[in-house]
C-alpha cells in the first residue's frame, strides 16, 4: 500500500541540459527549454504525455512554453523572481504534488543570454528605471560589486579580495573536470588577480559567464518514482523569500534573507551544516557565493574568507562546492538556477566521474545529502532545497 | 545617435512626479511618515516601514555620506560608452534613507574614494525635465 498522498516522499526522477550548452546561436531559448524537457524525461523514462503541471521562469511564462512543447497543464507556475526561481520552483512542485494539483511536474529552463536576437524591452517606470538605471546601475555587474565594496568596508579588503580569489580558482578546477563546462582552461591566482576591472571591485573573474543554455527537472511522486529510469533523488526540504528588489534597498549589502532560508530548508529536512555532503550555491559573482555561505550559516558574518581559504572548496578540498564548475566557469545562460539542481542530482546518483564527491560517512558510496541554493535579482531572492538518495 | 545609445531617463509615475519636479529645481525631497517618524526612498504613498498611509513630504538637507561605490569599467550599455569609467554609489541620507547615485567631482580612483566619506547632493541637468541627483564629496562644495 502507498502512503496517503501528503505523506509521501516526493523526488526529482530527471534532469538535463538541452542537447548543447554554451555557445549555441542557432537555437531559440524556447528550443533550449524544449530540448532540456525531452532530455530530462528521457532520463526519467517517462513521457510527455505524464506531464501534468509545469513550472518556469522567465521572459515565456507558462502559457507560451506550454504551447510550444504541447501540453495542457494543470498546475501551471510562472514564478519568476530571478535566477533562484527554479529552486524556488522545486518547493512549489512538492506542495502542488502533495495537494494533488499535478502528479508530474516539470520544471525548464531556456535562455540564449549570450546569442539572444532580441532582448525584452524594460518598463521604464518601474522603481529601478527611475532610480538606478539613470546612474548607470544597471545590469547585475554593478549592483553586486556595491554590495561587495561595502563587505570589503566592514570586513576587509584584502582578505575579501583573496576569498574572491579562491573561489574563483576553486570552481574553475571543478569545471575542468567537467566536458560540459564552457571554461576549462586553468585559471592561477595570477590571471585572477591580473585581470581586467569590469564594475571595481570586481574583476572580471569575479563574473559568471554569459551562455546560452536549457535545463529541465523532473518532479514527482514517491510511487511514480519508484517506476522511473534511476534512482530517485528526495527532496527533504525546501524555502524561499526575497527581501528587496533594486540593490540600494537591500536591507544588508552583507548579508541575503537565506539566514532565513537555509535554516528552514534544514530544519525541514532535519539535517544540519555538517551533513552536508555537496554545497550547490548560486555563483553569479564570487562574492554571491561568500555573503550566501555566510547567511545560510555555514560560517559567521565576516567569517567567509576564512571558511574558503585554502581551496578548501575545490577538488579534495574538505567543502565540496559547485562541482559542476558553477556559473562562473561552466555556464551561465541568465537565470542559472536550475543548472544547480541538474549538478546535485547527478553527484547524488554517482554519476560524475572524476568529480564524483563521496559521502562523508561512508566514502565508498557517493554524495548523499547536497543543499542546493539560488540567489537571484540583486541578491534579491532566494531558494534553498536540502536533496538526498536513499 | 540611435535610440539604443541615448542614456535612459526617468519616467516619473504618478507618485514621484513632485519628487522629479524638485529636482528639476534642484532640490531633494523625502517622503517621511507622521506615523513611524521615519523618512523613506523611494518616494511612495504608503510608508513601507509601517505601511501607515499618513505620509508627508519633507526637504533633506542634502548631506550624507558615502555608504558604498563602485567604479564602473565595462560600459553595461552603449549609452554609457563615452562615461567610463564612472563611479555609481549608494548614499546613506543625514534624514535616514539610503539612495542610488553617481559620486562625482572626485576621480575614479579606490584610492580617493572612501566608504563613510561625508558627500553633499548635486544636480545634473540631463533633459529639459530632468535633473538627476548626484552626489559630490562634502569638502569640494
Amino acid at each position: 500500500m502507498s502512503r496517503p498522498l501528503q505523506n509521501q516522499r516526493i523526488a526529482i526522477v530527471g534532469v538535463d541540459e538541452s542537447d548543447e550548452i554554451g555557445i549555441v546561436p542557432n537555437k531559440s531559448p524556447l528550443q533550449l527549454h524544449a530540448e532540456a524537457a525531452y532530455n530530462a524525461l528521457a532520463d526519467a523514462g517517462l513521457s510527455i504525455k505524464d506531464v501534468d503541471g509545469l513550472l518556469t521562469a522567465g521572459p515565456f511564462s507558462t502559457l507560451v512554453v506550454a504551447e510550444y512543447l504541447g501540453i495542457e497543464p494543470r498546475f501551471t507556475d510562472s514564478t519568476s523572481v530571478g535566477g533562484s526561481s527554479f529552486v524556488i520552483h522545486l518547493a512549489h512542485a512538492v506542495a502542488a504534488i502533495r495537494q494533488g494539483y499535478c502528479r508530474v511536474a516539470l520544471i525548464t529552463h531556456g535562455e540564449s543570454g549570450r546569442s539572444a536576437r532580441t532582448r525584452p524591452p524594460l518598463f521604464q517606470g518601474l522603481p529601478d528605471s527611475q532610480y538606478e538605471v539613470p546612474y548607470g546601475i544597471i545590469g547585475a555587474p554593478i549592483r553586486y560589486s556595491l554590495a561587495c565594496m561595502r563587505y570589503m568596508h566592514q570586513y576587509g579588503e584584502e582578505r575579501t579580495r583573496q576569498a574572491m580569489a579562491e573561489i574563483a580558482v576553486a570552481t574553475r578546477k571543478w569545471a575542468q573536470l567537467n566536458p560540459k563546462a564552457l571554461m576549462r582552461d586553468p585559471l592561477t591566482f595570477e590571471d585572477y588577480h591580473n585581470s581586467r576591472w569590469i564594475s571595481y571591485p570586481f574583476h572580471l573573474y569575479d563574473c559568471c559567464l554569459v551562455t546560452d543554455a536549457g535545463g529541465a527537472v523532473v518532479v514527482t511522486t514517491e510511487e511514480v518514482a519508484r517506476s522511473c529510469r534511476k534512482r530517485p533523488v528526495w527532496i527533504l526540504g525546501a524555502a524561499e523569500g526575497h527581501d528587496h528588489n533594486m540593490i540600494s534597498a537591500m536591507p544588508d549589502l552583507t548579508r541575503t534573507i537565506a539566514y532565513r532560508t537555509g535554516p528552514a530548508a534544514l530544519e525541514q529536512a532535519g539535517v544540519t551544516h555538517e551533513d552536508i555532503d555537496l554545497a550547490m550555491i548560486y555563483d553569479s559573482f564570487t562574492y554571491t557565493v561568500l555573503v550566501t555561505l555566510e547567511s545560510l550559516g555555514f560560517c559567521g558574518p565576516g567569517e567567509g574568507p576564512d571558511f574558503v581559504a585554502n581551496q578548501r572548496t575545490a577538488p579534495g578540498g574538505d567543502f565540496p562546492m559547485n562541482t559542476n564548475g558553477g556559473g562562473l566557469s561552466y555556464t551561465h545562460s541568465g537565470m542559472y538556477g536550475v543548472f544547480l539542481i541538474l549538478e546535485a542530482v547527478r553527484q547524488l546518483r554517482g554519476e560524475c566521474g572524476e568529480r564524483q564527491v563521496m559521502h562523508k560517512k561512508d566514502s565508498s558510496q557517493p554524495a548523499k545529502i547536497a543543499l542546493v541554493h539560488g540567489t537571484g535579482g540583486s541578491l534579491s531572492s532566494c531558494g534553498t532545497a536540502i536533496l538526498a538518495r536513499d | 545617435m540611435t535610440q539604443a545609445e541615448q542614456r535612459p531617463l526617468p519616467v516619473p509615475q504618478p507618485e514621484s512626479d513632485f519628487y522629479w519636479e524638485k529636482c528639476r529645481e534642484h532640490e531633494l525631497w523625502l517622503r517621511r511618515c507622521n506615523d513611524c517618524q521615519r523618512a523613506y526612498f523611494y518616494p511612495r504613498d504608503i510608508c513601507p516601514h509601517c505601511f501607515s498611509r499618513n505620509v508627508t513630504w519633507v526637504k533633506a538637507s542634502g548631506r550624507g555620506t558615502l555608504f558604498t561605490y563602485a567604479i564602473v569599467h565595462r560600459p553595461p550599455t552603449p549609452a554609457f560608452r563615452d562615461r567610463v569609467p564612472y563611479v555609481v554609489a549608494i548614499v546613506e541620507l543625514e534624514e535616514g534613507p539610503k539612495m542610488p547615485t553617481n559620486l562625482v567631482g572626485i576621480e575614479p580612483d579606490p584610492a580617493k574614494i572612501r566608504v563613510g566619506m561625508p558627500v553633499v547632493v548635486d544636480f545634473e541637468d540631463v533633459s529639459p525635465t530632468i535633473s538627476l541627483p548626484v552626489f559630490r564629496p562634502a569638502n569640494s562644495a
